[in-house]
């Protein structure tokens, strides 16, 4: 009898670590953390083998780490959106000219333009070297843009919603709600469509549309008001206290959101002058007090704001030592970017001029960056699949 | 637990209230049915139960209901969410998440619940109601049986002791209703809850019932012990039917029960007994002409086959029950025949497809009743409604409110058909859709809210449609309205015919779609009250 324990019980407990699903999946803000870390990066070159690099290592990370859910596919139609991007930019570079010095490929017709629409040139000599600019800049855009579509494809909308703060928990609801609410309004307006085939379906136009609109309409008003009682009935705003928010916080708020606008804007928009402060311009120095400030605030103001609503949350996304180092690997990237584009780096090679033409080069240390965006790929657990669940 | 007293409700803009001067209280631990047809405001007063009347309608409430000794006057639905859990007859139109175990959390997390006691309460909750495979599924992905079990289970997280259930079966199929009464039942019984649950098809739960409340429309609420309020009541379920022309003095709750009075005080009937079944497909038939030809009909939705291949005739002047659990194929092959959905295979109606004739030959071939009879309506008033009708169907003016009230339904003309009640609207549309004068009327789940003299009304409808020579088709979950109504039954499951008959040899050799009667007098060749009535005077 013992003997058989002892035989029996090893297959048992192999067979259930071996079945048992992995429940650890990446918390979605660590995802969206890296991804614009990935995307600050590709911001700071316009070099396309670095970018090619940079978006082949998103892919990787999003083909080994997405989840089953209706997001998850969404990363080729950003791919496609990339494409057209690049494509509509050569295109219309093609047909409106810039400056005509320059490798001439060929000629095409050129229109003649009224007077007042002097200095824009429709057709005539396409220019190699403005072509290939137009693609490298559309080529950035288009990476920072796949970044976000990375993002997409790895964070869960509604896990990412859980993790807002409470004072933001009105909103979250409203969004949740709009994710669950959408696909079903789509349903009853194809019912509505398909049942008015059994009336004749001869009202045109306007009446026809009300014959299609006023059923949905009233299916989303009856929905509405039914998920209105049940969450009523299930306590939604209960714990929320009488008292309003204290005016000193919602102006901390505003003056936050304020501060980090402004900051923005000076870091996007007002060119470096060459004087340095310690390195930085003096406005950057400027900008990046705003932001943290801001930040500060912001995240206070919040926090304050959200003390009076006490829900709690079940089984919120953890954040531990596979988000630090998915955050980590997307820092990472952005300071070897920095390091790459600043004069001690390899400014040329990263941002190389538009004249004369030549092969971009890689210099060997741009290839940490795909690197570092695609350790990821590895150093997360593996997401839970519907297949791979008992 | 709960009490009412001197309890009056106003709907907003009525003059009359719903509910007057109510007093009565429902025990600890109760099984409580409430009944009444439709309209009579049984929704109203479950809603009083947890504040949502008055705080969440416009109504007003005069008087005071108090559960658990909190008063819904103090207390509004959210603070009562601790002690009573409500559940509406939709359950997808009340979730918040889309994943069922957030969805059990959704109230805890409500109520500020530490995340260690929410966790605990999820995992017991899931085992409760027995869906703890379904933890991480999609919740429109399950069935309208797991759907409503989900409902129930994420009221029953915070732990009410309370727990009220606007009829919760009407939109399943005999089986997934069962299996969400078992569960309300197991609640009752094992945990030891208040249930306070207003049902249509009362047949399904009232061996279960302790007490009922019942509503005769006339704002008065009759309460007393189930087999009591039943006897008075004017909800008929077979067994009270039965019990009232056998003049027993009191109600059998259950088929068992009601055997169990036969065996040990009569009446001894000889009827025939039922044939032996041989053969599940033996329908051959009634004389009249064939109305209708499918030949491996199919209807695919992507890669799912709603309907494989069925091949049937359908003949002039009968009525065909389609039965079967929810997403066998039945409205598929209803709306497939009215050539609304695509499909492949071979569909004739009177020597013409009406896949490929116009929308208006269409709807004089084959007339549809979709299941929401509201999504054909969409003008403000019913006697717009009834002149697009007219003109829609190229019939003289007038007609279709002709059709409206030889149906029995009297309708003031100006009316906007979103404030008519459940019956009121299916009279309306199948007046729209009779204009037409098709030779085919498909009804989907027509019985759904009906109440039994709807029910009977709707019956007396088919008869005389039948007798001009349409040919009726209607799905349904109900069986004692297709064993009433039906001359022949068509069973699908997955998408095929299981069984097709006299709706006689397809019913009575079912476990799960015979009647009542059928049970009582079992092995005996009956369906219906009307019959055992005769019998007995007969002999």
């Amino acid at each position: 009898m013992a003997r058989l324990i002892t035989r029996v019980a090893p297959l048992e407990t192999d067979a259930l670590t071996r079945s048992r699903p992995v429940l650890r999946t990446t918390h979605p803000w660590a995802w969206w953390v890296w991804a614009l870390c990935a995307g600050v990066t590709a911001s700071l070159t316009v070099n396309p083998l670095v970018l090619a690099l940079i978006i082949t290592a998103l892919v990787t990370v999003v083909l080994a780490r997405r989840g089953d859910g209706v997001w998850a596919r969404s990363l080729k139609f950003y791919l496609a959106l990339g494409a057209i991007i690049v494509g509509g930019r050569v295109l219309v570079r093609l047909f409106i000219g810039g400056s005509t010095t320059g490798t001439v490929l060929f000629r095409l017709p050129e229109i003649q333009l009224p007077v007042w629409a002097a200095g824009i040139r429709l057709g005539g000599p396409v220019v190699a070297e403005e072509l290939v600019w137009a693609a490298m800049d559309a080529g950035r855009l288009a990476t920072i843009l796949i970044c976000v579509g990375a993002a997409n494809s790895l964070a869960n909308p509604r896990t990412a919603l859980k993790s807002v703060p409470a004072a933001l928990h009105d909103i979250s609801v409203a969004v949740v709600i709009t994710l669950t609410v959408l696909p079903q309004l789509i349903m009853s307006a194809h019912r509505v469509r398909r049942g008015r085939r059994l009336r004749g379906n001869n009202s045109r136009g306007l009446r026809g549309l009300g014959a299609t609109l006023v059923p949905v309409v009233e299916d989303a008003v009856e929905g509405s008001m039914t998920l209105a009682s049940s969450m009523e009935a299930r306590g939604y705003g209960r714990t929320r206290g009488q008292q309003k928010v204290p005016r000193h916080t919602t102006v901390a708020l505003f003056m936050a959101l304020v501060a980090l606008l402004l900051g923005a804007f000076v870091v996007l928009g007002v060119p470096a002058s060459n004087v340095t402060v310690l390195g930085l311009a003096p406005q950057h120095w400027l900008a990046l007090a705003l932001l943290l400030l801001g930040a500060a605030v912001g995240a206070g103001g919040l926090r304050s704001a959200g003390r009076r609503l006490s829900v709690t949350r079940y089984r919120p996304a953890p954040w531990g030592v596979p988000e630090n180092l998915v955050s980590g690997c997307g820092a990472a990237a952005v300071v070897v970017g920095l390091w790459l584009t600043s004069p001690l780096g390899y400014p040329e090679q990263l941002n190389p001029p538009p004249v004369p033409l030549v092969w971009p080069a890689l210099p060997l240390p741009a290839l940490l960056l795909p690197i570092l965006l695609a350790l990821p790929a590895v150093l997360t657990p593996r997401p839970q699949r519907a297949g791979v669940s008992s | 637990m709960i009490h009412f007293s001197n309890v009056s409700i106003t709907q907003p803009g009525a003059s009359t209230p719903v509910i007057a001067d109510a007093t009565f209280s429902i025990a600890d631990g109760d099984l409580c049915l409430v009944m009444g047809r439709t309209g009579t405001g049984k929704s109203t007063l479950l809603g009083a139960i947890n504040g949502l009347v008055p705080h969440s309608s416009g109504a007003t409430l005069a008087g005071e209901v108090t559960v658990a000794n909190r008063s819904t006057r103090t207390h509004r639905p959210r603070d009562l969410a601790d002690v009573v859990g409500w559940v509406g007859q939709n359950p997808l139109a009340g979730f918040v998440t889309d994943v069922v175990e957030d969805e059990v959390a959704y109230g805890m997390e409500q109520l500020g619940l530490s995340p260690s006691v929410m966790r605990k309460r999820v995992e017991e909750t899931l085992d409760l109601m027995g869906i703890a495979d379904l933890r991480r599924r999609s919740l429109v992905e399950l069935s309208g049986g797991q759907q409503q079990r989900v409902a129930i289970a994420a009221v029953l997280a915070a732990q009410p002791r309370v727990l009220v259930l606007d009829e919760p079966t009407s939109a399943l199929d005999p089986t997934a209703a069962q299996d969400v009464l078992a569960a309300i039942t197991t609640l009752v019984h094992d945990v030891g809850l208040t249930v306070v649950l207003a049902e249509h098809r009362l047949e399904r739960v009232m061996h279960e019932a302790d007490s009922a409340l019942w509503l005769p429309g006339d704002g008065r609420v009759v309460a007393g012990p189930a087999a009591e309020v039943l006897a008075m009541a004017d909800t008929t379920p077979p067994l009270v039917e039965l019990a009232a022309a056998m003049g027993w003095p009191e109600v059998p709750l259950s088929v068992r029960a009601a055997r169990r009075r036969i065996r040990d005080h009569g009446p001894h009937l000889s009827l025939a007994p039922a044939p032996e079944v041989r053969e599940a497909l033996t329908w051959r038939g009634n004389g009249q002409p064939v109305i209708a030809r499918l030949r491996d009909l199919r209807v695919s939705y992507g890669d799912i086959a709603a309907v494989a291949g069925i091949d049937l005739d359908l003949h002039a002047g009968t009525t065909v029950a389609v039965m079967g659990r929810n997403g066998s194929g039945k409205s598929s092959l209803l709306w497939a025949l009215q050539g609304a959905v695509a499909s492949s295979g071979q569909v004739t109606v009177d020597g013409q497809d009406p896949r490929r004739v116009g929308d208006n030959v269409a709807r004089q071939l084959v007339s549809l009743v979709p299941q929401n009879a509201a999504d054909l309506l969409y003008l403000a008033d019913v006697d717009a409604e009834c002149a697009q009708a007219d003109e829609e169907s190229g019939v003289t003016a007038g007609t279709a409110s002709a059709i409206l009230s030889q149906l029995g339904a009297d309708l003031p003309g100006d009316r906007n058909p979103r404030d008519l009640s459940e019956g009121q609207r299916l009279a309306l549309v199948l007046a729209i859709q009779l204009a037409a004068s098709p030779r085919i009327l498909c009804l989907d789940e027509p019985t759904r809210g009906l109440d039994y003299a709807m029910k009977h009304e709707l019956t007396r409808i088919i008869a005389s449609l039948v007798a001009e020579g349409v040919c009726v088709v209607v799905s349904t979950h109900d069986v004692e309205f297709a064993a009433q109504t039906a001359e022949r039954t068509i069973v699908l499951a997955e998408g095929e015919v299981v069984a097709d008959g006299t709706t006689r040899q397809v019913c009575i050799s079912s476990p799960s779609f015979a009647p009542q009667v059928t049970k009582v007098f079992h092995p005996s060749d009956v369906m219906t009250v009307a019959e055992i009535v005769a019998a007995r005077v007969s002999q």
